[in-house]
């Protein structure tokens, strides 16, 4: 059981639900949410005083942001690591509590990727010339084709197949039948067939780059949201339990002449969080993991220590990750990136859900859920690429 | 003649890998400290932070470690190819190199990771500087 001692806790969450809003700026999904977030802690807004930031947004950034939201914070920590930057925010926001420097963390997201359609998985490669983009702009890889290199090597080192990585699909879609933001969202952007999906659906969709298909893909969607971290002393007069970080980790991975490609930035980060927090991987409930791909998903829960490098094909079978499968754990149960939503970078999202779960306040609630992960990922797996993880509990 | 993005300069570290592609080389570095191989091309041993660098001609022969074939890109560069297929390429001498499968006629089929591959480079429309790719060997 966890022996970390509880000194941090997310007091305060609020998820943007719509998926397509072209009526708000990024910046204004950012500071609305932050203020219902306060609210539901029951915090005001003036009790802020560390700022965590991405830049998302028009102009955002902690210098960006502050002046924005007409707050003087004594913490500015501007990370910005791509879609686990709030995995980031999470575990300097601890670093901070715990040194006495911040009582009331907020971490913010707001963007506009749907309605502003921004080609994000097969946009071309980006122009100009710096040491990485002069070597990889001549060959066309897309972001999605990143992460399909991933796929054949795992498959040709162990075996992995369409059909194994596919139940990663059907699973969140079933979580996100069950939460109407996301059914509401998917008529929004304007989805074909809204419903539960089956393997078979899953091979049956296009190929976008060997060998992930189209119901291997997170969307492109709007979305924001904002989360208050607050010191254990703030947390005493806060209305809803609280749910404590008990540890964190942080890593970086990149192409090398000889990495294993099959090997993300989690291999360094999950130990360090794990071990920080006491807790094993066979004791967490809710495993909130960044489903850009399938494949994402897979290489995570190996090298979150769920089972063995090769072996998440077998472990993910039979309906393991589902909401109501006894022996977890239960996998994005908002419906994720794959079927809730995505606006970039959706790492606040592993935050949030995983804080409803602890809450009790889940559409896809797991009985008794006392431990969450939720890992993140920055950049492209395969290539350069950020890992995040924090490891939260129940009160 | 494909119409692939050319690289932009002034950029230092990649200046001399696409010198040589003009001139039908396929460069990279060694490390004269630890004899550690080092690519992308930078100014210093990504193993020692050694800046003792010798740059040496590949013969241009290696393996596909893994690859992908690219359905849907957006890209204008791109947009017209078709299916094509994008491979990390372990070269013989010890580096692995990001490239573009060419010579076959479906790369959906004839790419298989382990197949062996020499270096071509390739002429463009989009400017002078010919892309390194790789074809079956
Ligand atoms: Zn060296």
């Amino acid at each position: 059981m966890a022996t970390q001692e509880r000194a941090a806790a997310i007091v305060g969450i609020h998820e943007w639900p719509k998926r397509l809003d072209p009526g708000v700026s990024a910046l204004q999904i950012k500071a609305q949410s932050i203020g219902r977030a306060l609210e539901d802690a029951g915090l005001a807004w003036k009790d802020v005083d560390g700022i965590y930031d991405a830049g998302d947004g028009e102009g955002g950034g902690g210098l960006g942001l502050a002046p924005y939201l007409g707050l003087k914070p004594r913490v500015i920590d501007t990370t910005s690591v791509g879609g686990t930057s709030y995995e980031f925010h999470a575990a300097h926001a601890m670093r901070d509590i715990a040194a006495g420097r911040v009582n009331v963390a907020v971490l913010s997201y707001g963007s506009k990727a749907a309605s502003q359609r921004i080609p994000i998985g097969t946009g071309g490669p980006r122009s100009g010339g710096t040491w990485q983009t002069n070597m990889e702009s001549p060959y066309g890889v897309t972001l999605i084709a990143n992460y399909a290199m991933v796929a054949h090597r795992h498959m040709h080192e162990y075996g992995t197949t369409s059909e194994q990585l596919a139940e990663i699909s059907t699973a969140t879609r079933a979580h996100a039948m069950r939460n109407p933001d996301a059914v509401q969202g998917m008529k929004d952007l304007s989805f074909a067939d809204i419903r539960e999906i089956t393997v078979a659906d899953v091979l049956d969709s296009r190929v976008i780059a060997d060998p992930l298909h189209l119901l291997e893909c997170c969307m492109v969607s709007d979305g924001g949201g904002a989360v208050i971290i607050a010191s254990k002393d703030v947390v005493k007069g806060t209305k809803k339990k609280p749910v404590w970080l008990l540890g964190s980790g942080e890593a970086t991975a990149y192409k090398t002449n000889n990495n294993d490609i099959t090997s993300s930035a989690a291999v360094q980060s999950a130990p360090q969080a794990f071990g920080q927090a006491g807790v094993t991987p066979a004791e967490i409930d809710i495993a909130m993991i960044y489903d850009s791909f399938t494949i994402t998903v897979a290489v995570m829960l190996e090298d979150l220590g769920f089972c063995k490098k090769g072996e998440v094909g077998d472990y993910i079978s039979g309906g393991r990750l589902r909401w109501d499968t006894p022996g977890g754990p239960a996998l994005n149960t908002d419906g994720g990136g794959l079927s809730s939503n995505h606006p970039g970078m959706r790492g606040i999202f592993l935050l949030l859900e995983s804080a409803r779960q602890l809450r009790g306040e889940s559409t896809s609630q797991v009985a008794g859920a006392k431990l969450a992960v939720a890992h993140g990922n920055g950049g492209l797996l395969g290539a350069t690429h950020a890992g995040g993880t924090i490891i939260m509990a129940a009160d | 003649m494909p119409n692939r993005i050319q690289p932009a300069f002034p950029e230092h570290d990649t200046q001399a890998f696409w010198d040589g592609a003009k001139a039908g080389e396929l460069r990279y570095q060694t490390c004269d400290a630890c004899s550690g191989v080092v690519f992308t091309p930078r100014s210093h041993c990504t193993e020692c932070g050694s800046t003792k660098l010798t740059t040496r001609v590949s013969k241009g022969a290696g393996t596909v470690y893994t690859y992908s074939v690219v359905r849907q890109n957006r890209s204008p560069a791109f947009a017209d190819l078709g299916a094509y297929a994008v491979a990390y390429i372990d070269l013989d001498e010890g580096f692995r190199m990001l490239s573009g499968i060419t010579g076959v006629s479906d790369p959906t089929k004839e790419v298989k990771i382990g197949m062996r591959v020499q270096v071509e480079f390739e002429p463009q429309d989009s400017g002078d500087i010919p892309i390194p790719v790789f074809r079956p060997a």
